[in-house]
């Protein structure tokens, strides 16, 4: 990612764009912050914020005509806030003391000619920035309109006070100045190096106007009775004179000087109606307690749609545009710890903050990208993805990869490939769709059992991917490059985008087309289930309906779990976010588990499996439409745990392989190693830790052979580590009943070595 | 200057082919290409080390984290 990419991307999240009231306001007061300030009754912080946009505030404060408040986002929801009177309610409490630190002073004088408060402004932005100013003004005192506003609205001594301030830096005022006379400002234009006409200036002889160094009102579209476009005009002619006087571009970057349209997103759909705030006294306008009172309406407007989709973007306590700099500095770090990694590793890569964005930011790109860039450096933590890559390995391997045409035929209309997990989760269901599909379907249905290699992709190993997959590939153009029948839906999205040559079918839309098996019976007693979309039918709208379809020709009630189908939430599984980060994967699945009380009915295996992990009692379709005789409750299967996923796939090879092809593997799938005992808890610790039932044996036989191991004899415990790919593994047990009782299990990847004899 | 974790229980264990009690000794733990060297329950004759569950999932997960991320 270069400079430009980076700002590009960071131009993508509109979190940081002014709100509405402050796009709108002439002089870009930071509208929402002195509200919330207010709110908060920190009222001299309030003061500064004034401060910080407008010239005297004391006055503008008090006349301000608050031409933002007609764009406020509230009055979508109630009444717009009250800005002009909050600001009246501040700039009537005690005015913090401030400090004005002028620029050096610079050897050019400038003339301000009027003091409305065009020219107040001009003089009070060039006198800080170290000019000398004189402003010129033909009545007997400067602002003299000001003073003939009521007392009770501007208080003249206000008026003094900030006047006071101007003087204070510097500035000169020469009264009773005869501005009309025929010489005034060819005289001025000798005596200065830029003179500044105000809008009260009418008599602007043409020729001189257009002398270099003359500056008079150039914005015609606002009310000149606003007070703060006034000072918004003398701002922009201080700015012009400034950079005259420089000698730079007098137009360059200021395309936002003036009111624009913010590209700032705010939702605000769930916001309750609440009308403004009445003052009890109209005419003395709000007291402090009316004014947080009514402050507190503000809806502090700000995006953050995709932070309030997604636990994940809400887990690094910021938001996209603030990510983007995280990962590109991660990417620039030399020497030294690389702290985006965590973030950078995960994300889910489900897609939903491009969908709720309403500028389509895809925060999955920049991570897959970001990731892919890691690996290729070399700088990928080992840790972070292996534990899948190796489970991905292992459907890829002999152990359960194969493709077959269906039994007594040469060649393939179809083949099925229900994916890993399917294999993994539900055997059985891969057998009976397998049996339908036979029956079904002509021309031959061969099976393929693997994996689409998605974790590759997820964890940005192109490489790995590239070769996982083509193998994939070989296979099935051995096959005669049949169609595709897919049942999982990250199979579908991995081939429809890698797989071009392939035609590829989800079961779904074969099972809407050609019915329900049979013998298809309903769940007894069906009650209405939530459902969920898996996150990677967020674009395939023809998936959800084709399973829409079936629960209807199944008889079977359902309600929509999200709003729109593109705002499919991922269960953790995706992007590997449950390798990455499982703290954070729990917390994902245990926000959609809680999306509704119902049941849920899913069509991914792995989502149908993470909720049932997090206790949410979740059916996949299949269970539903393949229902095993006599079973009542398929919502209350149990998640498999990782041992027993990998059992499942070895299992479910070998005996299609024997009921199907008649073949023997010449394999021993029967538990080959010792029976082990291990309790629920135990078995918790091992689901936790990822550590597999293969690993245990492994550990124990090393011991047992080498006697290499630890004794306690207070317990009479046993234990014992053995290094396995790149992880040691602890185990700890006892011999028993012919077998070993677990009690512990433990890993860590450094290696360790002792010091022989010492 | 080495670290030493060693949890008096660590000392319960002895090492089944030397039939003799862990003592605390030095020990090195190597991932990454960095090498540490610590004070750890070894058995005092052959040098195996005994890495309990406390310290592989605190310290060492710990230090593992960081290498990996530099």
């Amino acid at each position: 990612m270069d400079q430009n990419e980076l700002r590009l991307l960071e131009s993508g999240c509109v979190q940081e764009e002014p709100p509405e009231c402050m796009a709108a306001c002439p002089i870009h007061v930071d509208v929402r912050a002195f509200i919330a300030n207010v709110s908060q009754e920190k009222w001299e912080e309030a003061w500064k914020i004034l401060r910080k946009a407008m010239p005297f505030p004391g006055i503008i404060g008090r006349i301000c005509d608050a031409p933002c408040k007609e764009h406020c986002k509230r009055k979508e929801a109630g009444q717009a806030i009250e800005i002009g009177m909050l600001e009246r309610a501040c700039v009537k409490t005690q005015s913090p003391k401030q400090r004005i630190y002028p620029l050096p002073k610079k050897d050019k004088s400038i003339a301000v000619v009027g003091s409305k408060l065009s020219g107040l402004t001009a003089a009070w932005d060039l006198s800080r920035k170290g000019y000398k100013v004189t402003v010129f003004e033909s009545g007997s005192q400067l602002g003299g309109d000001l003073l003939s506003i009521k007392e009770e609205i501007l208080p003249h001594n206000v008026v003094r006070e900030e006047l006071d301030i101007l003087f204070s830096l510097g500035v000169a005022a020469e009264l009773d100045s005869s501005v009309n006379d025929e010489n005034f400002l060819e005289d001025l234009a000798r005596r200065f190096d830029a003179i500044y006409l105000g809008p009260d200036y009418r008599n602007v002889p043409s020729g001189l106007k257009d002398l270099k160094g003359v500056f008079s009102r150039g914005f015609l579209q606002y009310d000149p009775k606003s007070p703060v476009w006034q000072a918004a005009e003398g701002r922009w002619a201080a700015t012009s004179i400034d950079r005259f006087l420089q000698k730079v571009s007098l137009t360059s970057g200021r395309e936002k000087e003036g009111p624009f349209t913010t590209r700032l997103y705010t939702n605000i759909d769930y916001v309750p109606y609440v009308p403004a705030i009445k003052p009890l006294n109209q005419a003395s306008g709000y007291t402090t307690q009316e004014a947080i009172q009514e402050a507190g309406r503000c809806l502090n407007c700000e995006c953050l749609e995709c932070v309030k989709a997604c636990s994940y973007l809400e887990k690094f306590d910021s938001y996209p545009r603030k990510y983007v700099r995280e990962i590109y500095n991660n990417a620039n770090i030399v020497a030294g710890r690389h702290p985006a990694n965590k973030l950078i590793n995960s994300c889910s890569l489900c897609g939903l903050c491009e969908a709720v964005c309403p500028e389509g930011f895809a925060m999955q790109s920049l991570c897959l990208k970001a990731r892919r860039d890691m690996v290729q450096k070399g700088k990928m933590p080992p840790s972070a993805h292996e534990f899948a890559l190796l489970d991905m390995q292992f459907s890829n391997s002999d152990q359960f990869a194969m493709a077959l045409h269906e039994p007594t035929y040469e060649s393939s209309a179809y083949i099925f490939f229900p994916g890993c997990q399917l294999c993994a989760s539900s055997p059985g269901e891969v057998k009976s769709v397998y049996a339908h599909l036979r029956k079904t379907m002509t021309g031959g249905v061969g099976l393929m059992l693997g994996c689409c290699s998605a974790p590759a992709f997820w964890a940005g190993e192109e490489q790995l991917f590239e070769e996982q997959f083509s193998m994939w590939q070989r296979k099935w153009a051995d096959l005669g490059r049949p169609q595709v029948i897919l049942a999982c839906s990250t199979c579908y999205n991995i081939f429809k985008t890698y797989l071009h040559e392939a035609p590829i079918i989800s079961l779904w839309s074969i099972l809407d087309e050609t019915g329900l098996p049979h013998d298809f019976t309903s769940l007894k007693d069906a009650v209405p289930l939530a459902l969920h979309d898996p996150c990677t039918t967020r674009y395939e709208s023809h998936l959800q309906t084709n399973v829409r379809n079936l629960l209807q020709k199944m008889g079977q009630p359902f309600v929509d779990l999200t709003a729109k189908s593109e705002y499919a939430e991922c269960c953790g599984f995706g992007g590997l976010m449950q390798n990455a980060n499982p703290d954070l994967a729990k917390t994902v699945i245990n926000r959609l588990a809680g999306r509704s009380s119902a049941d849920y009915v899913t069509y991914c295996s792995v989502c149908r499996d993470n909720l049932a992990g997090a206790g949410k009692r979740t059916v996949h379709i299949l269970d539903l439409i393949f229902l095993k005789d006599g079973e009542s409750d398929p919502a209350a299967r149990k998640r498999p745990g990782w041992s027993q996923r990998q059992e499942n796939r070895l299992r479910l090879k070998n005996d299609l392989l024997n009921e199907l092809w008649a073949t023997d593997r010449g394999e021993r799938i029967d538990h080959a190693g010792p029976v082990l005992n291990i309790s629920s808890e135990v078995w918790q610790v091992l689901e936790d830790r990822r550590i597999l039932v293969t690993d245990l044996e492994e550990v124990i036989h090393h011991a047992e052979i080498s006697g290499h191991k630890f004794y306690n004899p207070d317990s009479g415990h046993f234990k014992a580590s053995l290094k396995l790919y790149n992880t040691t593994f602890w185990v700890e047990y006892i011999p028993s009943d012919g077998g070993f009782t677990i009690y512990n299990a433990y890993s860590h990847r450094m290696e360790v070595s002792g010091k022989e004899g010492q | 200057m080495t670290n030493s974790y060693t949890d008096p229980e660590d000392l319960r264990w002895k090492c089944h082919k030397c039939d003799m009690f862990l003592s605390v000794g030095p020990a090195s733990l190597t991932y990454m290409g960095k090498t540490i060297n610590a004070r750890l329950p070894v058995c005092p004759q052959c040098g195996f080390v005994l890495i309990s569950e406390e310290l592989a999932l605190g310290k060492i997960a710990e230090v593992e984290q960081l290498l990996e991320d530099k």
